[in-house]
């Protein structure tokens, strides 16, 4: 099980659960926050020093003045990265949390010794619109993300607390803020995704139904070192739908990958 | 108490079986539903009605702003007030847009209401909103971003009516080297500029302030709301140091009058009910996107618009004072006993609502501007500046 800490870092205090020895791992969560500790995290913690904050905007963490795009986000987490003093850091982040690991990494790779990119949002490729997040009803949204029904209904079926409810409007309303206009990506990061020199793995749903996986190949043609993985009857959230699988593909490669 | 003719303008032809495919009428209705031919003939007999309430003695007539929706089809609604300014004499015209931050560049707008007020001679009153939840959705503005481009774009626009120009502006959103307003507004320093809401304490808090005392508007709401957020202007205002009067105040309301309660129960029923539940049906999603309220407020509000959740009728807008409705007596009443508890100074009648048909919204607004509005111009707290509605007039055949 994890520990519970908060750290302030750039004036903002974040909340963030750490478990486990060996080499660091920091996870970037996506749109929908992290709510506890998964069986993802677990099974990660077995082999990594797993570091998940809260990005700030989500969950329990501040919601700073600063905050404007995912390029603040990128700085904070340069700055959290020296915060912390990590280095040879394997470097996961799902969605929004993989375009923030890619903002990171176009800015400053010298820390990093992998970069996992999981159906990351943050490029545009005309003619494969990205679901509207924003406009989908609840229930919708939930048949979307699995490709599993049964979890799908189970979320639906899930009556959230008070807390619960109030993290998910704090959480949307920070992926507004990154992510309305322009909508899930930056117009910038395809020109600087070639300064990624660490070896990237990109892994995608091979059902994704919010971020298509032909954005995969995309990533994949502009990141030098990278290769791509498919996961078989999977939706957007691998680490949640395929969490033993995607678990053992991250520490299968940053076994390849150790620097 | 003043009168306003408010009118919104919707697509009243359109087929109303459209939502056993689309679960709105806003934002994503193809626009294949919109036939232009009918466009022509409705835009022109609603500025005949707006005309036609001008004749028969209203104070101002509104027009307002709603995008990509069948609802309201004045999505640049300074082109109906630039219409109405040359045909009318005599009202004001409040133009009761216009989404600031919705806006790239909110000079646009000081520069569309500078023009009207110098066309009227000084009849423009300004209205500024952040705009309803779709129109984010429609012009792909970031909601999250909502309250801060609405009041710098205020800001600016402020500054340029009544700095002398050219000045320098520097927000975080708008960044001018030249602000420089030709012409500059007609009134001195400037147009009076009304908000409407639908309710929040942000927004009064803003707008009763004695460097602003803007008019505050409550749209649409049940009239337990009105009385609370009147309320809460006036207590707003005496913190300031200043009593409110009722000239900063204004209720928008559908209204519908007619011979008897029957008939005018009758007669509006379907009309309004077209209204509830087809013109204004909208999904969670499309009305409330994230950051377009607080925290807070989003909250409230959902749990609000959670009881409103399902079929409206006449029935419960009637009850809630949603929706005045009535013979003249009736609406006299009402109006003199809302009025009485509540204190506004504008009524902003909404005399043309979904579906409802020239011939009624013309019978409703002549017994309405006849046998109603003349029992508040005896007011005593009014300027008595108001004739009887003109006798000899025609109404706007069609």
């Amino acid at each position: 099980m994890a520990r519970d800490g908060f750290d302030t870092i750039a004036g903002c205090r974040i909340k963030v659960m750490r478990a486990g020895v060996g080499a660091p791992l920091v996870f970037l969560h996506g749109a929908g926050g992290v709510s506890g500790w998964t069986p993802f995290m677990e099974r990660l913690s077995e082999s990594f020093d797993l570091i998940v904050p809260q990005h700030p905007g989500f969950g329990d963490s501040d919601s700073p003045d600063w905050l404007d795009n995912i390029g603040d986000l990128a700085f904070f987490y340069l700055d959290l990265v020296r915060h912390l003093g990590l280095s040879g850091l394997h470097l996961v982040g799902t969605s929004i949390g993989g375009w923030i690991a890619s903002e990171l990494a176009i800015r400053d790779c010298s820390a990093l010794a992998s970069l996992t990119l999981v159906a990351p949002a943050g490029l545009r490729l005309p003619g494969v619109p990205k679901a509207d997040i924003f406009m989908l009803p609840p229930d919708d949204y939930a048949r979307r993300l699995f490709y599993d029904a049964r979890l799908a209904d189970a979320a639906i079926a899930h009556q959230p607390s008070e807390a619960e409810r109030d993290a998910q409007l704090k959480n949307r309303l920070t992926t507004a803020k990154l992510a309305w206009a322009p909508r899930l990506y930056s117009p910038d990061l395809h020109k600087w995704l070639h300064r990624i020199s660490a070896p990237t793995l990109i892994a995608w749903g091979e059902d994704d139904q919010i971020i298509p996986r032909a954005y995969g190949p995309a990533f994949n043609a502009l990141i030098p070192n990278s290769r791509v993985e498919t996961i078989a009857r999977c939706g957007h959230l691998p680490h949640v739908e395929k969490a033993e699988e995607l678990a053992a593909l991250i520490t299968a490669f940053c076994r390849e990958a150790r620097p | 108490m003043k009168f306003f003719f408010f009118h919104l303008m919707p697509y009243a032809d359109l087929d109303l079986d459209y939502d056993q495919k689309y679960n709105s009428a806003w934002v994503t209705l193809p626009n294949s539903y919109c036939d232009p031919k009918k466009v022509h003939a409705l835009y022109n007999r609603y500025l005949d009605e707006l005309e036609y309430a001008d004749a028969l003695g209203f104070d101002g007539l509104c027009v307002n702003e709603h995008h990509s929706n069948a609802y309201g089809m004045m999505p640049i609604p300074g082109v109906m007030a630039g219409a109405l300014s040359r045909r009318t004499k005599n009202g004001k015209i409040a133009v009761l847009g216009r989404a600031l931050p919705l806006l790239n560049n909110p000079i646009t707008v000081a520069e569309e209401y500078a023009m009207l007020d110098n066309i009227t001679g000084g009849r423009l009153i300004a209205g500024f909103v952040r705009g309803i939840g779709a129109e984010y959705h429609s012009w792909g503005v970031n909601p999250a971003d909502s309250h801060d481009r609405f009041h710098e774009a205020h800001d600016l626009i402020m500054q340029a009516w009544t700095q002398p120009g050219p000045s320098r502006f520097e927000g975080k959103h708008y960044h001018f080297e030249y602000v420089n307003c030709w012409p500059r507004p007609f009134q001195e320093p400037h147009p009076p500029i009304w908000i409407p809401s639908q309710g929040s304490r942000e927004t009064i808090e803003w707008a009763s302030h004695p460097s602003r005392k803007y008019v505050y508007l409550q749209t649409f709401s049940p009239v337990s709301a009105l009385a609370r957020f009147m309320g809460m202007y006036r207590e707003c205002a005496e913190k300031y140091g200043y009593t409110a009067t009722s000239e900063q105040l204004g209720w928008s309301v559908p209204t519908y009058c007619a011979e008897t309660d029957d008939i005018a129960y009758r007669e509006a029923k379907p009309h309004i009910e077209n209204f509830l539940n087809k013109f204004l049906r909208m999904p969670a999603e499309m009305l409330l996107p994230p950051g377009y309220l607080s925290l807070a407020s989003m909250k409230a509000v959902m749990a609000a618009k959670a009881s409103m959740i399902g079929r409206q009728t006449i029935d419960s807008v009637i009850e809630k004072g949603m929706f005045l409705c009535g013979s003249p007596a009736t609406l006299r009443e009402k109006i003199a006993r809302y009025r009485e508890e509540i204190g506004f100074g504008y009524l902003l009648a909404t005399m043309q609502f979904g579906t409802l048909p020239h011939e009624l919204v013309i019978k409703s607004t002549e017994i309405f501007a006849r046998e109603v509005m003349p029992h508040f111009r005896q007011d005593s707290r009014d300027d008595g500046n108001h004739g009887s509605p003109r006798e000899a007039l025609t109404a706007p055949a069609r």
